[in-house]
């Protein structure tokens, strides 16, 4: 019976006195097969990216040494390690190191908090969210490294310019992520908060809160390299420590070595840095659907 | 505060008086007015006394205003008119006095299953590791043991709703209100959580306000079936349901059981209403 009507289907589609008569016959009557990629063994991706890693610093330093780029600009991997035991040995590398890493993990801290409470007790008036609303976007859009000189002068060539330029790099990426997660709320469990008694300060702890978490979590990962940049920003204008001053000094010497050694350095900072966020995230956004960027 | 939470289930009603209704409606009356559009009459004129521990289904096509009906016994929304009157006092406007309980089971993702029974106790200002104290029993006789360190994410519709009708159950409030709880979940489910509602029910000696589409479930669960109307919502009709408790599901073959339904679907479909806005 079934069959019977299957088979007659396109029979009727072609017969005048079906409605469906004047549509084309479609052209691709054979299906699409999808395809889809087959995910690799986690051991073949390592081994890749390694490979890659030392294919890249080989053929750097095979290029050089064959003449193929020139390694007053390029340097060469080689020339990097001589310059980097050259600066352990000095014994300012630690401490420039460090200058560095405290500026923007405070920066960063101080950045994000204040961000996140911005962006937050946005929620309690939507009146007030109105009003600051224009002059958070304008203070988004505008260049804060623009700020340096003036940053430099309030807050001096020590460390607390760097932290404030860091800070002023965050805050507003937080503050903006923490007022879309506001806004996101499901507005029917604000709802079952009021309906079982609860106050606006239980919804805001208890709702708001762990509801805007994940937005500002995401929010982190783009401050760390937001608060990297901040304190190297600062340290490039005037400063007596930190990587961004090595580099500086580094490039004004033609020393394309030690320009090296303090982006290498800065890059694994980012990751020590980035590894601690991605701890956090999974504490703070327990049950909720994340994806890590 | 902390006495009062340690409701036991089994035990007969706190309410000992059948005198006085649990809860009153009286003449409640809402109308929306959004701009310079002429308003838009939700419900007109809804009274209604529920016994204590009674359960009521309220079945109605959609856009009868059940929800705004809802809305206001849960204290949310200032109706235009009228009153609701619990133990006597007069509640309108109030929140947090009975509970309420919806179709999406509102369970906060960010929370373990245990965490999420207890959210409504904690609201209600009880310390988070006595409410634990009081929830990690019940879990575990209502079939929710296995899940309490879950997250929302992991559990299936059935349990979520299972969550959220553990957490309306375990409020303090005598009347709980449940708006269409059952509405998502696929027939087998539906069936199993009625049967698990009503032992709850039983045990925790709640009154229920029940809204729902489905007429046989309204049969099925209820003491007592109010038909509202159409917008705006009017209560159409009532009657009692004596059919015996407890009910085996063979219940919808009882004569009384299709002259009951026979009622309810003759007035919902009477007037000339369209079939399919019943669906929705």
């Amino acid at each position: 019976m079934t069959d019977n009507v299957l088979s007659d289907m396109p029979a009727a589609a072609q017969a005048t006195s079906s409605p469906a008569a004047h549509l084309k016959r479609p052209l691709r009557r054979k299906g699409v097969v999808i395809a889809h990629e087959k995910s690799w063994k986690r051991s073949s991706i390592w081994t890749l990216q390694v490979g890659i890693f030392v294919a890249l610093i080989g053929g750097w330093e095979l290029a050089t040494r064959l003449g193929l780029i020139d390694p007053f600009f390029w340097s060469s991997p080689s020339r990097i390690y001589n310059a980097f035991i050259i600066v352990i040995g000095e014994g300012t590398l630690f401490q420039d190191t460090w200058f560095t890493f405290k500026a923007t993990i405070i920066g960063f801290l101080l950045g994000s908090a204040i961000g996140a409470a911005i962006g937050l007790s946005l929620w309690w008036s939507i009146n007030a969210a109105a009003v600051v609303q224009p002059y958070i976007v304008v203070f988004n859009a505008v260049p804060k490294i623009a700020l340096g000189p003036l940053i430099i002068l309030i807050f001096g060539i020590g460390i607390s310019s760097k932290i404030a330029l860091a800070v002023a790099f965050t805050a507003v990426i937080t503050a903006l992520a923490a007022y879309a997660g506001v806004r996101a709320v499901d507005d029917d469990l604000v709802k079952l908060t009021l309906s079982l008694g609860g106050r606006r300060r239980d919804v805001f702890l208890k709702i708001v809160v762990p509801s805007a978490m994940p937005w500002i979590t995401s929010s982190l990962h783009i401050n760390i390299g937001l608060a990297l940049a901040g304190a190297i920003a600062g340290e490039f204008i005037s400063s007596q420590y930190g990587l961004g001053k090595i580099i500086m000094y580094a490039g004004s010497t033609y020393d394309m070595a030690l320009i090296w050694v303090g982006i290498i350095i800065l890059a694994l900072l980012a990751i020590v840095l980035y590894g601690a966020v991605n701890w956090l995230e999974h504490k703070f956004t327990r049950g909720q659907n994340v994806k890590t960027i | 505060m902390s006495q009062s939470i340690m409701t036991e289930p089994a035990l007969p009603p706190t309410e000992p008086s059948t005198l006085r209704p649990k809860l009153r409606l009286d003449g409640l009356t809402h109308e929306f007015r959004t701009g310079g559009a002429p308003p838009v009459k939700a419900i007109e004129g809804i009274s209604l006394d529920v016994a204590p521990g009674a359960f009521v289904s309220l079945i109605g096509q959609s856009g009868c205003g059940k929800s705004t009906l809802f809305n206001i016994m849960a204290g949310l929304l200032q109706p235009s008119a009228g009153r609701v009157v619990l133990d006597g006092e007069d509640i309108t406007g109030r929140a947090g006095l009975v509970s309420y309980m919806l179709q999406k089971d509102l369970l906060l993702p960010w929370r373990t299953i245990l965490d999420n029974v207890i959210f409504g106790l904690e609201i209600q200002g009880v310390d988070r590791r006595e409410a634990r104290a009081v929830a990690e029993p019940l879990m575990d006789r209502y079939g929710l043991g296995r899940f309490k360190t879950h997250y929302p994410a992991s559990l299936s519709g059935g349990m979520r709703q299972r969550a959220a009708l553990l957490r309306t159950l375990l409020c303090n409030n005598d009347v709980i209100l449940l708006d269409e709880p059952f509405a998502a979940l696929d027939a087998q489910t539906r069936f199993r959580m009625q049967e698990w509602l009503l032992t709850l029910w039983k045990d925790f000696g709640r009154t229920v306000l029940f809204v729902t589409h489905d007429v046989d479930e309204a049969i099925f669960l209820s003491d007592e079936i109010c038909v509202l109307s159409p917008r705006p919502g009017r209560i159409a009709d009532r009657f009692d349901v004596s059919l015996p408790r407890p009910r085996g599901r063979n219940v919808v073959t009882a004569p009384e059981f299709i002259r009951a339904k026979e009622r309810c679907l003759d007035l919902l479909f009477s007037g000339g209403q369209p079939a399919d806005s019943e669906a929705a």
